[in-house]
């Protein structure tokens, strides 16, 4: 392997491929993608839309099977996880944060969260999380009744409140404005710092990278570059 | 409560309309199901206890006189248990305040001590002393229609001589929960009594010392009770016997069972409508809200929920829904359940209280809910939760709006807009919209089976006293009278027409089959008493062979132009031949006829007659029946159409009570289908609609556009359910069907115009319901969501 041995690989991925049949059509989402995360690093994927980015994170995050390829968890080959340990792997290790949120609307904030925390390990109570947000003041409210910034701070709260292993981010800014986006992706460089939480963020906003370790870019479904960064910038220095 | 039970309650709050409309239609079917078998097993119990504590027989004959010690030889025949020798005697009653005259069974009891069996249950009085002339214990339903107290007193003609019964006691019999007389389909307690008088009374007053003209047997468990009838009518026949029946075909006890056949099918047919459509509707909602929140599931299944913890929260949605409606439905059964005892406590007279509720009932109907609800939605949750969470992130594609039939056949460039959405919407989901349709007939056909009954009995009544039975009265002979007896009655100032029939009580047999019945000869002239088949057309009487009820042929498994043997149970007991030359296909009653000479013939009797129906002229009534009081000849005389028409009306208020039930029931199918259609719809289609209102379309054309989709299945379904109710009431008149009784087929125009009327009112009462929906369409909020 091609890791330093001081530190651990938690995924490892190799020659990924994903199909999508659509009637008449295939869509190739993924094109033998070989791809390897960290412990305690943040990554930042970057790509056009349509360039597959979801479809890794989603296959890493157990959410969605590979056409062809492998996954290693840790060094566990997810292919050959049964319903129930996938189910259990989602639950004990992995936190998502959704690009739309999903929030169950009629579940308040302060409820979204323990959702989640109601049936983790070692989880953090509901109201810590939702302060690690700045979002201690409305935990009764229901997402309905909060903007959009809002509601994906409490979906980061959800993920990070059951202290997870890996942290997957599906463009968490994408539907913000820059303030909030600042804010959310603030919080999570926090969890990716003071917790030592293994992140990925997708993104389309190349600006964005100057906060990862390592900034992966994929077009049409196969990884065009790998850059390491030298500097890591604090996600509020960040030059828009 | 954890956060996924809360989501569920919120859930179920967000779509109460729905959950309620749903639970009611569950509840109204347990409802059913829990009233219709609790009564049944309350009669049933109260039944089955009464025969036991009172030790009701299980065969039965009559005969002409037989010395006591006969009665000992009975006990020989091998399974019988216990023997009870009896007189029992009919006489002719004068009644205070009733002109026409009534009869009176009197059965002896014993001077002292209990009987062996058919003990009698007294309610209030004492027992007759033995000592003392004239002293009855008489049965609660002839003195309660006349308000008898213990000391009343009735005057009776017995064996010719006038003699004043003092009424000592009141009580009930397990011989007669219903006190039907043979021959009639409804009770006559007013004309119709039942006394009991200790033993050595009736053998003075009746010349019976030492000797009995009714036997009652009790058999042990196991024996074989045709063996034994068969025994019995052995033992018996020197001694007139009328031939040995068993409690099958016992009037009281075979009425019982009927009702209870009744119930049984009735505790079936609308639960299993109502559960079917509550199946319908939950499977159609929750569909609807897996559509709704499949990226919510998405969310729960890529937070760790495993796809199990995920079904069961959506299974015990359903869940709730189901024990709301099926607590309501145990509650409204329960209450039903006791009003419809109550009613049956009219009709068949118990010693105890009837009505208890099973606990087996309520569990068997909650399982039998359950699982019809969840049969729906097992299946659906299933697929729902199978899928990839990231395939779930994603929307559903939007429907496939392909060029429908209707397009294809140019049909939209002649329609409006509206029609043209609606139909195409149809078009679009058949499946559902049939369902629908279909929901909404079943509404409609259980109202038609709701007045089913009540059209089929006025049939019946008008069929049998309109048609077949013109007289107004029927006159019996204490025994056969030279044909030439009639003319003086003729003369009797009142009596329009008379007719004279020979009735001998018979069995007739045909191969292994045998059936004990009348054989009745008419004469050649019949306008009083008509034969007639259920299409009303008279059937002819050829001048010799049997004519018998298409019943009686069927049990006896015969064809027009087989040779019967008949077998007279009385006089001289003769045994015959005759072919059968027709059937008549009526409606009651196994009866056998023939031509009244012809009979004479075989019978090798001269021309004799057993009774004559009159019609008496307007107002003459008293007069005559005055006058055939005191004709010494005639035993009894019978009125049925009055007593029908004083059964009818205690019937009536019960049919009142069933109706509401009915239309209650068809309102919550119909309501609950329509509501539920027009909300699913409305959640389905709030985007297109709210669309439509903000590019201009008022209120008024969405709601059109709407509602006019329910409106045309509702016209759609009215047709259907009138089908749909046909073909219920068809089954049903099969399912009822008894040897006593056949029950026509007929639905008259108002019971089709009252159910379309109802359906239409409930359509338009949920519309008007979701149409405020509509109004408060939120045109922003649907349209900023992402969907
Ligand atoms: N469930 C699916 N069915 C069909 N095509 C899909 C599905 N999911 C993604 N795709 C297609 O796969 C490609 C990659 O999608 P995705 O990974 O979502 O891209 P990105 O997140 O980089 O925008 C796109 O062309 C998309 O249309
Ligand atoms: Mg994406």
């Amino acid at each position: 392997m091609d890791s330093p041995p001081e530190i651990q690989a938690v995924y490892e991925a190799h020659d990924l491929t994903k199909v999508y049949h659509m009637g008449e059509v295939s869509v190739h989402a993924l094109r033998g993608v070989d791809i390897h995360l960290y412990e305690k690093e943040l990554i930042v994927l970057l790509g056009h839309s349509g360039s597959g980015k979801s479809t890794l994170l989603n296959i890493l995050g157990g959410l969605d099977i590979p056409s062809s390829g492998e996954v290693f968890y840790r060094g566990n080959r997810m292919s050959d996880f049964s319903e129930s340990e996938l189910t259990r792997y989602r639950r004990e290790h992995v936190g998502f944060v959704f690009q739309f949120y999903n929030l169950i609307p009629s579940l308040t904030a302060r409820e979204n969260v323990a959702l989640v925390t109601e049936i983790a390990n070692d989880p953090m109570k509901p109201e810590d999380a939702l302060a690690l947000v700045d979002l201690d003041e409305r935990m009764d409210h229901f997402p309905s009744q909060m903007s959009g910034g809002e509601q994906q701070r409490v979906a980061i709260a959800r993920a990070i409140a059951k202290q997870p292993d890996v942290l997957l981010c599906d463009e968490p800014t994408g539907a913000l404005d820059l303030e909030t986006g600042i804010m959310v992706l603030e919080a999570i460089d926090n969890v990716n710092r003071e917790l030592g939480t293994t992140t990925a963020v997708i993104t389309h906003n190349s600006v964005i990278s100057d906060m990862a370790h390592r900034v992966i870019r994929l077009r049409d479904g196969q990884i065009e570059s790998i850059v390491e960064n030298e500097e890591v910038k604090p996600a509020d220095q960040l030059n828009w | 409560m954890r956060a996924l039970e809360r989501k569920m309650i919120r859930d179920l709050l967000h779509m109460k309309g729905q959950a309620v409309a749903i639970a009611s239609v569950i509840a109204c079917g347990l409802a059913v199901f829990v009233g219709a078998q609790s009564t049944l097993w309350s009669l049933k119990s109260a039944r089955d206890a009464y025969y036991e504590r009172n030790r009701f027989s299980h065969v039965f004959s009559s005969l002409k006189r037989a010395p006591n010690p006969v009665a000992e030889r009975a006990l020989e025949i091998p399974g019988v248990r216990r023997v009870d020798d009896r007189i029992v005697k009919g006489v002719t009653l004068d009644v205070p305040g009733l002109t026409e005259p009534a009869t009176a069974k009197l059965i002896s009891y014993p001077d002292r001590g209990e009987p062996t069996l058919n003990e009698i249950h007294l309610l209030v009085g004492r027992h007759a002393d033995p000592l003392r002339t004239g002293e009855v214990v008489a049965e609660e339903a002839f003195a309660t229609e006349h308000g008898f107290r213990p000391g009343d007193t009735v005057d009776a003609v017995m064996n010719g001589r006038l003699q004043t019964l003092t009424i000592v006691g009141i009580c009930l019999s397990p011989e007669y929960i219903t006190t039907i007389q043979g021959g009639s389909l409804w009770p006559d307690d007013r004309r119709f009594a039942i006394f009991w008088m200790p033993r050595r009374q009736m053998e003075a007053a009746f010349e019976m010392e030492g000797a009995f003209n009714d036997l009652a047997l009790s058999i042990v468990p196991g024996a074989n009770e045709a063996e034994v009838v068969r025994r019995v009518d052995r033992l018996l026949a020197p001694y007139g016997g009328l031939g040995a029946i068993g409690r099958d075909l016992h009037l009281s006890h075979r009425f019982v069972s009927d009702e209870l056949k009744q119930l049984q099918t009735m505790s079936v047919i609308p639960p299993s409508i109502f559960l079917g459509v509550a199946a319908f509707l939950l499977n159609v909602a929750l569909r609807r809200l897996l559509t709704l929140q499949r990226e919510q599931i998405a969310a729960l299944k890529a937070f760790g929920y495993s796809s199990r913890e995920i079904s069961v929260h959506y299974v015990s949605l359903v869940g709730l829904i189901i024990a709301a409606g099926s607590l309501v439905g145990c509650l409204l059964g329960t209450w039903m359940g006791r009003s419809m005892t109550e009613m049956y406590a009219e009709f068949y007279r118990f010693p105890t209280t009837l009505f208890h509720v099973d606990y087996r009932v309520l569990f068997a109907g909650c399982a039998l809910t359950f699982s019809a609800g969840c049969i729906g939605v097992l299946a659906a949750v299933r697929s729902a939760v199978r899928i990839q969470p990231a395939e779930a992130m994603r929307p559903e594609p939007p429907p496939n709006y392909e060029p429908s039939l209707i397009e294809r056949l140019g049909w939209h460039r002649i329609l409006p807009q509206a029609p043209r959405m609606i139909l195409r919407e149809l078009t679009r989901r058949p499946a559902k919209a049939i369902m629908t349709t279909l929901g909404i007939a079943f509404a409609c056909a259980i109202l038609i089976v709701g007045n089913f009954g009540k059209d089929a009995v006025d049939f019946l009544i008008d069929f049998q006293f309109g048609l077949q039975e013109r007289q107004d009265a029927s006159i019996s002979f204490y025994e056969a009278v030279p044909a030439r007896a009639i003319s003086s009655m003729r003369h009797i100032e009142g009596i329009e027409a008379i007719e004279s029939f020979r009735a001998v009580p018979a069995r007739i047999r045909f191969s292994q089959f045998s059936r004990q019945t009348s054989l009745q000869g008419l004469g050649p002239k019949r306008e009083l008493f008509r034969l007639l088949n259920t299409d009303g057309e008279e059937v002819d009487l050829p001048p010799d062979g049997l004519v018998l009820s298409a019943a009686l042929a069927r049990i006896l498994h015969l064809e027009v132009g087989d040779r019967v043997r008949i077998e007279v149970l009385e006089g001289e007991r003769v045994v015959r031949e005759a072919p059968v030359v027709g059937l008549v296909d009526d409606f009651a009653g196994t009866s056998a006829y023939m031509d009244i000479r012809a009979l004479n013939r075989l019978l090798r009797e001269p021309p004799v007659i057993s009774g004559a129906w009159i019609s008496i002229r307007e107002g003459a009534e008293e007069s005559v029946f005055r006058e055939l009081k005191e004709t010494p000849v005639v035993a009894g005389v019978t009125l049925q159409r009055i007593a029908v028409e004083g059964f009818m009306d205690s019937f009536a208020e019960n049919l009142l009570r069933m109706r509401l039930f009915n239309v209650t029931f068809a309102c919550v199918i119909a309501i609950g289908v329509v509501y539920n259609s027009a909300r699913v719809a409305l959640s389905e289609r709030g985007r297109e609609l709210a669309t439509l209102r903000v590019i201009g379309f008022t209120r008024g054309e969405v709601s059109t556009i709407l509602l006019g989709e329910l409106a045309f299945l509702t016209a759609l379904a009215i047709p259907a359910g009138f089908a749909i109710g046909y073909g219920l009431c068809r089954f049903i008149s099969t399912a009822l069907e008894t040897e006593l009784y056949r029950i026509p087929l007929v639905l008259n125009p108002p019971t089709f115009a009252f159910a379309a009327l109802v359906v239409v009112g409930a359509t338009i009462l949920s519309s008007l319901l979701v149409r405020r929906g509509i109004d408060h369409l939120d045109m922003v909020a649907v349209l900023k969501s992402r969907e």
